[in-house]
């Protein structure tokens, strides 16, 4: 089940970057090259910075919560700054597309909010630190209907709770 | 704050005819040929007049009346309102004796003439309904209320007329109460709304100082369950319209969503979400008892009660994707119940009790269906970029939902609307909102 799931997403992140390239060979489209890989952003246009090199954001692909390398790695930082700095405690903010139905996103966006916030409890941060927070779809960064505005639509954000 | 229900009305059939009649209306298919009726605007005397513009500042309050009827019976696809520019007969006196073969001349098959006064702050309004085919009186009613209630009697008379000419309920003294929206995309300010069902008398419920989302009425459309993020926890609410008093529902650690009542009125059935795991729980509104009804790692969420409260249909993504599910309203016996291509959500068991309304989204598409309560059956009404939340009007034949619009890339050209079609997949149309709208419920009918 799970491995067929997997080989699925693996096939359909492949067919994605197909149709992605498709998309990038056709004139305009370019700026979308670089910007995703599969459909998840790794652009950085709506990204602040907890603290200088600590993104405060990371993103998801389609209906999912699973955290990609990059991920990992944003969350990892945020992680040792948390260590730092051991008054400060976050809000795990999660959010959907507006490609969804709603009440469905508000689940999907506490799944990703909490994909977040175990992966930061893993790296020695304390539960108690770490509150979370569903906005589902309704509060996108980018207005656009389009598939790159999604992708940044669809993540994660750290932010200082006091 | 606002009084739904504690409005007396007098309804007095004063003179009974069931008989036998040419004109009926089958609206179990598409209605493309809709009957032609010739709304008469209801008779008022001259004395009436003055008693109307000092009570409720209308000159004219029996064309207003026939003005709503008209709109009524109208928008439901089912009626064709004639032109009244063609009408040969005055008011007065085809409310007195119709002559049929003028109303058969303009085409119509059918006829409402009324009469109204407005006396010591008592608005009285009697109708008749005509077959004009068979040239008989079919139906006869009169009504007192205060006259600030003139559009409900208007909302009244068209249900009577839509009920004996179909030979099913109404749902024209219905409201709906859904979400205002205003702003852009990225810093939407959303409401609580209620209003009429023919979008009028609309009335804001909550400031836009908090998100609220997904309001739905109980049976009696006297409270509201919907979800509210005061002081940024998102929780379940409930609300009494009348009073305007409100409070969470349950003690949860974490945020509820998705609550709808059960067809009895006694529960709320919602989702709570803790560690990214989303299940179906139910409180009892008496004595405050939560009860857990499924425990999956998937997201379990969109709950809907069938009518006779036995079984619930909610939405689930056990399978890997989001698909719809039935159980008995224990938690057991879970069954899939949609399986064709793309992703299946928000389930409402239809107030019938037949069939299952949700969302589908297929390649890149949302459509509003219905299937069997098995699954069978599959029917898409109506395909769109975007839409979803479909609501059922209380006879089970007008479905209500939202829908969005695409933006361009800088935001520019979004908005969000009500729509209603019926079951058939005919008469798609816009309800009118002062204000950008999504999350409709429609209430239950208020005068019966």
């Amino acid at each position: 089940m799970n491995f067929s799931k997997s080989f699925r997403n693996t096939f359909l992140i492949i067919l994605l970057s197909l149709i992605v390239s498709a998309c990038a060979t056709k004139k305009t489209t370019t700026k979308v090259e670089g910007q995703m890989q599969g459909d998840v952003y790794t652009g950085t246009d709506t990204v602040k910075y907890l603290a200088d090199g600590v993104p405060d954001r990371v993103f998801f692909a389609t209906n999912e919560s699973i955290l990609t390398t990059k991920s990992r790695d944003t969350l990892r930082k945020q992680a040792n700054w948390l260590r730092a700095n051991s008054n400060i405690n976050v809000v795990v903010e999660g959010h959907a597309d507006e490609r969804g139905t709603r009440e469905y996103n508000l689940a999907l966006g506490e799944r990703r909010a909490n994909a977040a916030k175990d992966y930061l409890i893993t790296y020695g941060i304390s539960a108690d630190r770490i509150s979370v927070i569903s906005y589902g779809k309704e509060r996108p960064v980018d207005s656009g209907s389009n598939p790159l505005s999604w992708s940044k639509n669809r993540r994660s954000v750290t932010v200082k709770a006091n | 704050m606002i009084r739904i229900i504690n409005i007396i009305f007098f309804i007095i059939y004063f003179s009974a005819t069931n008989a036998y009649s040419l004109i009926e209306i089958d609206i179990t298919r598409g209605n493309l040929d809709p009957l032609p009726i010739a709304v008469s605007p209801l008779f008022q005397d001259d004395g009436s007049k003055k008693n109307s513009i000092d009570e409720i500042k209308i000159e004219n309050v029996g064309s207003e009346i026939s003005s709503v009827v008209e709109n009524n019976l109208k928008t439901s696809g089912l009626f064709n309102p004639l032109n009244k520019e063609a009408f040969l007969q005055k008011p007065d006196i085809a409310h007195l004796k119709p002559r049929f073969e003028d109303w058969a001349l303009i085409k119509a098959q059918a006829l409402i003439t009324g009469k109204v006064t407005i006396e010591n702050k008592k608005l009285k309004v009697e109708f008749r309904l005509w077959d004009i085919l068979a040239g008989r009186e079919m139906m006869a009613l009169a009504f007192t209320t205060v006259p600030s209630n003139w559009r409900r009697v208007g909302h009244i008379i068209s249900d009577k007329v839509y009920e004996r000419l179909t030979g099913e309920k109404g749902y024209f003294d219905t409201r709906i109460i859904y979400v205002s929206e205003e702003g852009p995309k990225t810093a939407r300010v959303k409401k609580l709304a209620i209003m009429d069902q023919d979008g009028f008398n609309t009335k804001y419920l909550t400031l836009g100082n908090e998100l609220v989302l997904t309001p739905r009425f109980n049976p009696t459309s006297q409270m509201v369950t919907y979800l509210s993020y005061f002081k940024n926890l998102p929780r379940v609410y409930l609300l009494d319209i009348e009073t305007g008093t409100q409070e969470v529902v349950g003690d949860f650690p974490g945020m509820t969503f998705a609550p709808r009542f059960s067809p009895d009125g006694k529960k709320i059935i919602m989702s709570f979400a803790k560690d990214g795991n989303s299940d179906i729980y139910t409180m009892d509104l008496e004595n405050r008892i939560v009860e857990r009804i499924t425990n999956h790692p998937s997201i379990d969420t969109s709950p809907s009660y069938s009518p006779d409260n036995r079984y619930i249909t909610f939405n689930s993504d056990r399978s890997g994707f989001q698909q719809i599910y039935v159980m008995k309203s224990d938690g057991s016996n879970v069954k899939r119940i949609s399986f064709g291509k793309g992703l299946y959500g928000t389930p409402v068991w239809s107030p019938r009790g037949d069939l299952i309304a949700f969302t589908k989204l297929h390649k890149g598409k949302f459509y509003i269906g219905v299937m069997r309560t098995d699954g069978s059956g599959e029917r898409l009404l109506t395909e769109n970029y975007y839409q979803e939340a479909p609501s059922w009007s209380p006879n089970g034949r007008v479905l209500i939902f939202y829908r969005e619009t695409k933006s361009n890339d800088k935001g520019e050209g979004f908005s969000a609307k009500l729509w209603s079609i019926d079951l058939t997949g005919y008469n798609e149309r816009q309800v009118q909102t002062e204000t950008d709208a999504s999350d409709p419920s429609w209430s239950s009918l208020l005068s019966n």
